[in-house]
């Protein structure tokens, strides 16, 4: 029996989707519904321990105040963090993309793109050296300056936010010179050649069409600041108690799993909720 | 309005010479193109006038002002581009007033000159629409509208018509070629396009390797081309090989052909494709030049026809209305003729 063209054509398409879609179903979909299960129960299901389904977990997240505190706290940990990597970002991708050519800007990429390739938890033990009193920035800065400085931002929340915004950086330069890229460079002539001034092509063109790139590099940012744990629980010590540290303590520490999954699922909402806000926003930047 | 003066402009890229002690005079209200093959400096020539480009020396002068170390955005110049560079995040109105809006004439300023700059390229009523929606003949429209709102002293076209298909890209010479009229503007424009160059301009420019080879009214350069580059890059030109003897050609093969009383002393000799007449029997007459050859091939082209002769080893190309043309076999015995007067007679064999 011979096959129709339009149905080869659509088992050639399932054919390229399905590895991806199961895959995300077998990474994602199956773990994800394994922590729901998690978090309508009392207790572990482990052992001998007597459990029974219950909503108790996701009413503590309503009657203690402070998972809510906790978690307004990281939503604006999240927010600097976005922040601060796409004023540092959005400069850098504008050099890369249109102003340095050739053998340059594939070296400047290289170095963009290195934190990548370095272990995270290597990286952030780095940080502590560099951070902590009378570490390689103290040192650098009294080395170089000729009055004495006492830099120790070791367990504080610029360090937390120093780590995050060094392990994020790449996605918003990354995005950002796609979207930079794409501009022709024509336009910026044209604007020119209309007596616009630097400031006004970067305001009213270069800006409004590289938008896309930099909300797309900012979602991908913002999403997972606000569930970190690592950056906050070494660089921020005793001030590093966050929405993201009170799971992972669940898990780890306390070994409370239907708390932690609960808590996950709220983080879950909250972050979702929050795009959704900002959806009408992102679409129009799309257009 | 003004004209344009460029005087011994040089301009290199690391060891490309792109432009080579260029001088021009572009004159006030006049439409001049710059035509020439890839390379030849025509861009950098324009955008040097633009103030894109800054010259290694020469000057450049705008109504007799030296702008030479002007840039582009204080330099009050209209400038259309190859791909339009429309603002793709602005409705047609907003990209036309941008100018507008950059030198701060208020809202209800802005709103008429968009009017009218939308009326006088024939959009008047897609002043919402974006760019995408538009098709390319429009987007030319609105390209030109934004070049001239801001009341430019020069207005400068890169290629603006190559994007065009050819039936478009005659309406919009018409259309251009009226607007330049209407408003009376410097236009310089950049063209590897011959025929576009000739159709639309009162002054052509020729360049090649970054110098001009040959400027002046197209009909002018086209009739009494100064060298053979010009000869053969505007139009086409059947090179007459031989040697000059008094007032006669000796081809190379002995045929000796008569020339045209010129003064001047000149190093080669061509004739255009249109000149030749192409029969079965040798024509005869007073000033007329016949020399047999043998038909390679004919080419039907609609209304017009051209045919291939060969003639010791070389090829003439001849053009003529289609119904003009006789009707004579491939590969067989011809004769070329053309009236003696209208031999090229070029000065500087290149």
């Amino acid at each position: 029996m011979a096959i129709h063209p339009a149905g080869q054509r659509r088992l050639g398409v399932l054919g390229l989707l399905s590895p991806a879609y199961l895959w995300l179903t077998v990474a994602i979909f199956l773990p994800l519904s394994a922590m729901l299960y998690f978090s309508v129960l009392s207790d572990v299901p482990f052992g001998d321990t007597d459990w029974h389904y219950s909503l108790e977990n996701y009413r503590a997240f309503w009657e203690n105040p402070v998972y809510a505190t906790l978690l307004w706290k990281s939503v604006k940990l999240g927010l600097m963090v976005t922040l601060v990597s796409v004023l540092v970002g959005f400069p850098c991708a504008y050099v890369l993309a249109k102003v340095i050519r050739g053998r340059a800007r594939e070296t400047l990429f290289l170095l963009v793109i290195l934190p990548f390739w370095s272990n995270s938890l290597v990286r952030i033990f780095s940080w502590a050296i560099v951070l902590r009193g009378n570490g390689v920035l103290e040192r650098s800065l009294n080395a170089i300056l000729p009055f004495e400085v006492d830099v120790n931002l070791m367990f504080s929340t610029a360090a937390v936010v120093i780590g995050l915004v060094h392990s994020y950086l790449p996605y918003v330069i990354l995005t950002s010179y796609l979207g930079l890229q794409a501009i022709d460079d024509s336009l910026i002539d044209a604007a020119r050649s209309m007596g616009a001034g630097k400031l006004t092509i970067l305001a009213r063109v270069i800006l409004p069409l590289a938008l896309p790139g930099v909300l797309a590099g900012a979602v991908l940012i913002f999403v997972p600041v606000v569930g970190s744990f690592m950056e906050p629980r070494i660089l921020g010590g005793r001030v590093g108690t966050y929405y993201g540290t009170v799971i992972e303590d669940q898990f780890v520490a306390v070994f409370n799993w239907p708390l932690g999954a609960a808590l996950s699922f709220v983080l879950l909402a909250v972050v979702l909720g929050i795009l959704a806000l900002a959806s009408p926003i992102l679409r129009k930047a799309q257009t | 309005m003004a004209h344009v003066d460029v005087t011994n402009l040089t301009k290199t890229f690391g060891t490309f010479t792109a432009l080579d002690d260029v001088t021009m005079d572009f004159p006030d209200g006049g439409f001049f193109a710059l035509l020439g093959p890839s390379g030849s400096g025509k861009t950098t020539l324009l955008r040097t006038i633009a103030g894109f480009l800054f010259p290694d020396r020469g000057a450049v002068c705008i109504g007799g002002q030296p702008v030479s170390a002007v840039p582009v955005e204080k330099r009050d110049v209209g400038m259309m581009f190859q791909n339009y560079a429309l603002f793709p995040n602005m409705t047609v109105a907003d990209n036309i007033g941008f100018g507008l809006r950059v030198r701060r004439v208020g809202a209800a300023e802005e709103r008429r000159r968009v009017g009218a700059a939308l009326e006088l390229v024939q959009l008047g009523d897609l002043g919402n629409r974006r760019p995408h929606q538009l098709s390319g003949g429009q987007r030319q429209r609105v390209a030109l509208a934004r070049a001239i709102v801001t009341n430019p002293r020069v207005l400068l076209l890169d290629e603006p018509l190559s994007a065009l298909d050819k039936a478009l890209r005659i309406d919009m010479q018409i259309e251009l070629k009226r607007i330049q009229r209407e408003i009376g503007i410097t236009t310089i424009f950049v063209t590897h396009d011959q025929e576009e160059a000739m159709t639309l301009s009162d002054r052509i420019g020729i360049l090649r390797a970054g110098r001009v080879v040959q400027s002046g009214p197209p009909r002018d350069v086209y009739n009494a081309p100064q060298d053979l580059f010009t000869a053969g890059f505007l139009g086409d030109a059947n090179l007459l090989e031989g040697h000059a003897d008094g007032t006669h050609l000796v081809l190379t093969d002995g045929t000796r052909i008569e020339l045209p009383v010129r003064p001047g002393v000149f190093e080669a000799f061509a004739v255009r494709p249109e000149s030749l007449t192409l029969s079965a029997d040798r024509p005869r007459g007073a000033g007329i030049n016949a020399i047999p050859a043998v038909l390679r091939q004919r080419i039907f082209a609609g209304a017009m026809a051209t045919c291939i002769a060969e003639r010791a080893g070389q090829s003439f190309k001849v053009v003529a209305r289609d119904r003009d043309m006789p009707d004579l076999p491939e590969n067989g015995e011809v004769w070329l003729s053309w009236d003696r007067d209208s031999t090229l007679t070029i000065p500087h064999a290149s």
